[in-house]
């Protein structure tokens, strides 16, 4: 087929696009994300008991914002790298930031606690599992966004790959505070940053085979 | 003086808005820039010119629902066949061949060329290789021209399965494409 044909054959009985195609390919996939992580976490962890007592102290507010800010930036970033040419531009700041507060405040707990104290501030009770079970929380958004960016026009495909990654699992770590009991700033600033950043790691690995178009 | 953005944001922006013709001359006018930019380019790989025309036309007909009215098209353009040329070079272990970046943007809309080489794979063969469905919504609706309801009469599918089955078929065309040398 001659070049001109091929310019005839797209032209030819051209519909109208609509605008708003990726805000629907992302409300949905930030639903399947959401549900997803929120049943993946009720089926396989349950609820922690005393959620409705500590759901409104300032700590329990503070490590919910932590994911929320990071998720928010994500997709920022997220929606960006699915067009071509666009940059990411601020939204690394959303990312970075609520990393930033968390490693200080880990910090200071630390620091100020007594040393005996220390390692349980640190690693908690479940400092072995927790980024494994972000992980497994992200699966259903991990799949659900690399659909939405995929039916858009990344060009950046590591960095797509590793925004989209981060996104699903920070979603993931909104839903896993609603289990996992742990209350200190140092824990999560290790441990749900290691699990967010699994996450876009792997995304990032698989975003150049995954997001091909 | 001819200035490619606004000549090609305007055809562009009507051919989103469903006017064929002036999507027709948009792609014709891109065709001619891409060709004079992609023969200075790689003079080294004429073979390869029409090639990568077409599969960048392609790329940019899939991806026209990702552009939005505020930036500027030519960098969306460049970025997209940016994407393809570097995809074009990995795929095929030459990316040597592409000896510097191509990163300014005003490049592509540099100069233009009207003389069409042959291109060596033959996109009317890949479009048979496509499933019936796909394969006989585009023959029906993009070479013959006929209106989608016509072509859902003719077919037996709906009319959305129609426009569905166009649309996946360019983009299961475009991962043809991008599979062969």
């Amino acid at each position: 087929m001659k070049t001109e044909e091929l310019v005839d054959l797209l032209a030819t009985g051209a519909e109208p696009v609509s605008r708003d195609t990726a805000a629907r390919r992302f409300t949905l996939a930030l639903l399947v994300a959401a549900l997803g992580a929120l049943l993946l976490m009720q089926w396989k962890f349950g609820l922690r008991p005393d959620l409705a007592s500590v759901a409104y102290t300032g700590l329990f507010l503070a490590k919910i914002a932590l994911p929320t800010c990071i998720a928010i930036g994500a997709l920022i970033a997220t929606t960006r790298l699915s067009r071509p040419g666009a940059k990411i531009g601020r939204a690394q700041l959303l990312v970075g930031m609520p990393i930033a507060l968390v490693w200080l405040a880990g910090a200071i707990f630390v620091c100020m606690a007594e040393p005996q104290d220390r390692p349980l501030l640190l690693f908690g009770m479940s400092w072995r599992t927790c980024p494994f079970n972000i992980l497994m929380l992200s699966i259903p958004g991990f799949i659900a966004v690399f659909v939405a960016v995929k039916s858009l026009a990344p060009t950046n495909l590591r960095l797509a790959g590793a925004s989209a990654g981060l996104l699903s699992s920070s979603i993931a770590t909104i839903a896993y505070c609603l289990h996992c009991p742990e209350m200190s700033p140092a824990f999560w600033s290790i441990w749900y940053v290691l699990g967010m950043v699994l996450v876009a790691a792997l995304g990032a690995a698989l975003g150049p085979k995954l997001l091909r178009w | 003086m001819y200035n490619a953005e606004t000549s090609l944001k305007a055809s562009f922006r009507s051919g989103l808005e469903g006017n064929a013709s002036e999507y027709r001359n948009f792609l014709a006018d891109l065709t001619r820039h891409l060709r004079g930019y992609l023969r200075k380019r790689l003079p080294h790989m004429q073979d390869d010119v029409e090639d990568l025309i077409q599969e960048i036309l392609l790329a940019v007909h899939n991806a026209r629902h990702t552009y939005r009215p505020d930036e500027p098209l030519t960098a969306w353009i460049h970025a997209i066949a940016r994407y393809k040329l570097t995809d074009y070079f990995r795929t095929r272990a030459r990316k040597d061949a592409l000896t510097d970046s191509i990163d300014d943007q005003d490049d592509i809309f540099a100069s233009t060329d009207d003389e069409p080489a042959d291109a060596r794979r033959d996109i009317g063969k890949l479009l048979a290789s496509l499933p019936a469905k796909q394969k006989m919504s585009i023959l029906h609706v993009k070479l013959e021209g006929r209106s989608v309801a016509e072509t859902a009469h003719l077919t037996g599918l709906s009319e959305a399965s129609v426009k569905v089955s166009v649309h996946r078929g360019l983009k299961a065309l475009a991962a043809l494409v991008r599979g062969t040398a």
